[in-house]
């Protein structure tokens, strides 16, 4: 056999097993992680934890309370992140596609994209929680609201510039104004793409504790006074987690799991919309 | 050949005499120029357009027909850095004017791309969308509305039986007529076709000629294109263009049997370009 080729063929199987190796590694984790969150949360897992409050230690009881204190602060989250994601990343992706404006703005929101949630967690506590004098439902969503805007405005972006310009052409060839080109023609092409990025910013949110932990905190009991602290699932497992008692141990895995197939559920969501949006 | 020293022994522009008795000037250009940020894509060109012909802009890639056609329905608008000068009317009335309402003007001269561009909505809403932005019609008067554009373009028989059906799951063939359709739909005066058959197959290029040779009692018809048969087949007019000058500007016929420049002879005859 030709000598380069054999000592080309050499190096491909050598790369070939180290690339092996290292996918396996970050699999195997992946596998291990998931596999004792459904040992351990598994077990807890009854219709008691959709249908009581957090106990206190020693007492039975649920997830009720934190649950829904997710669902809210993440709905909430999405509501006022989402209209302002979608209408910064129209403006950078339609009008101002060319201005100096848009590089700053896509600049700055990608420092915020990966800026650490602690970081807005604590900016809230200052403009929201100091100034009212207590924790809030609020606050919560707001801090989350903060993580979700730069999400929505990355996938919007993106989303409408893949929209080709033929079909903006073809738009305003029949004398559509601008204005009715977005709003029925662009958005329409870019919908599987940019429901796809409202998702991810709920899963991303979703499994957030440092924001929550100074602004919505937590609640022992059911709340739905958004102006008073309010309980979530992420802060419910960090603080039952990091106790000393073994029945709100369990607690925490079984919110773990939750949250997790949560996500998981969203993700395929996502990914099946993603996929479609692919067959014309 | 050496294009530079063919010039010297052609005027700049060959214009024939033309018999235009009978013909409306519908467009008339005149003295226009075009500039992509500091560049000169079109110079001096004076160019007229008659109602109810089809006049076919031809020439080798770059030469400026497709921007000459952009400048027609003020396309180049939705781009910085592109400006035209001169003087572009339409009956009379100025299109490059600033107080010319481009959406207004777009929905009396309408246009058919290259690349098929159905929007993402139903076959009736393709053609209903346009009808719907100017004019308010029942839902029975728009029902007829559609199916008339529709049997315009030819497309009928083939999606009567599918007008909730997505327009993107169309043949490319029928993609290019459902667009015809939606042009036609709206109602325009003028028709601007630019490559309409270059991403299509001969069967569906045929059944597109022949749709413009019916429209164009009606309409005033531009076509862009550049496949020398198709310019023959279908226009009355023809233009040639090269590196941003109207070299030539006859009868169809004229500019395929007898043209004036040499460089639209070389052109035509496979030359270059």
């Amino acid at each position: 056999m030709n000598k380069l080729y054999a000592a080309r063929r050499r190096k491909n199987s050598v790369t070939m097993a180290l690339s092996l190796a290292a996918t396996l590694l970050g699999l195997g984790w992946l596998v291990l992680i998931l596999g004792v969150l459904l040992y351990e949360g598994f077990s807890g897992l009854s219709l008691r934890v959709f249908t009581e409050m957090t106990p206190p230690p020693g007492a039975a009881g649920g997830l009720l309370n934190a649950i829904m204190g997710s669902l809210v602060l993440t709905g909430l989250a999405v509501l006022i992140g989402t209209p302002i994601g979608i209408l910064a990343g129209t403006y950078m992706a339609e009008y101002g596609r060319h201005d100096r404006l848009t590089s700053v703005v896509r600049f700055v929101n990608d420092i915020l994209l990966s800026a650490p949630s602690i970081v807005i967690g604590l900016f809230i506590y200052e403009v929201m929680v100091y100034p009212m004098g207590h924790f809030s439902g609020w606050a919560g969503a707001v801090a989350l609201a903060v993580i979700v805007v730069p999400v929505v405005v990355r996938t919007t972006e993106d989303m409408l510039t893949l929209v080709p310009d033929s079909l903006r052409e073809a738009a305003a060839s029949i004398g559509l104004p601008r204005s009715l080109m977005i709003t029925r023609i662009a958005y329409r092409a870019a919908k599987a793409g940019m429901v796809t990025g409202v998702l991810l910013a709920v899963a991303r949110i979703s499994g957030e504790t440092a924001p929550l932990l100074f602004t919505a905190l937590n609640n022992q009991f059911w709340n739905s006074n958004l102006n008073a602290p309010m309980s979530s699932l992420p802060v419910v497992i960090f603080q039952f987690a990091l106790s000393p008692y073994k029945d709100w141990q369990a607690l925490a895995w079984t919110g773990a799991l939750i949250i997790t197939f949560a996500v998981l559920a969203l993700s395929i969501v996502a990914r099946t919309l993603t996929a479609s949006r692919k067959q014309p | 050949m050496n294009l530079a020293t063919a010039t010297t022994t052609v005027p700049a522009v060959a214009h024939a005499p033309i018999d235009t008795a009978g013909l409306t000037e519908r467009i008339s250009i005149r003295g226009l120029n075009f500039y992509y940020g500091d560049h000169r894509a079109l110079k001096d060109i004076t160019l007229p357009l008659y109602a109810s012909q089809v006049t076919a802009f031809i020439g080798p890639s770059g030469c400026g027909k497709s921007t000459l056609l952009r400048i027609l329905n003020r396309m180049y608008d939705l781009y910085p850095n592109q400006r035209a000068e001169g003087h572009v009317t339409l009956d009379g009335e100025d299109i490059l004017s600033p107080k010319q309402d481009v959406n207004l003007l777009r929905a009396r001269i309408g246009m058919v791309f290259q690349k098929p561009t159905p929007f993402p909505m139903s076959i009736y809403e393709n053609i209903a969308f346009g009808i719907r932005l100017y004019e308010k019609l029942s839902r029975h008067e728009l029902d007829e509305r559609v199916e008339s554009a529709l049997r315009r373009a030819a497309l009928w028989d083939e999606v009567k039986d599918k007008l909730g059906a997505n327009g993107l799951s169309l043949s490319g063939g029928q993609q290019q007529r459902l667009c015809i359709a939606r042009t036609v739909a709206v109602r325009p005066e003028v028709i601007l076709f630019d490559e309409p058959c270059s991403a299509l197959d001969p069967i569906s290029t045929a059944k597109i000629e022949e749709l413009i040779d019916a429209l164009k009692a009606e309409y005033t018809i531009v076509i862009v294109t550049h496949n020398m048969q198709q310019a023959a087949r279908v226009s009355d007019f023809t233009a040639f263009m090269y590196l941003g000058e109207l070299i030539e500007f006859d009868t169809t016929s004229k500019m395929f049997t007898a043209p004036g420049d040499r460089r639209t002879q070389d052109y035509i005859t496979g030359r270059f370009g």
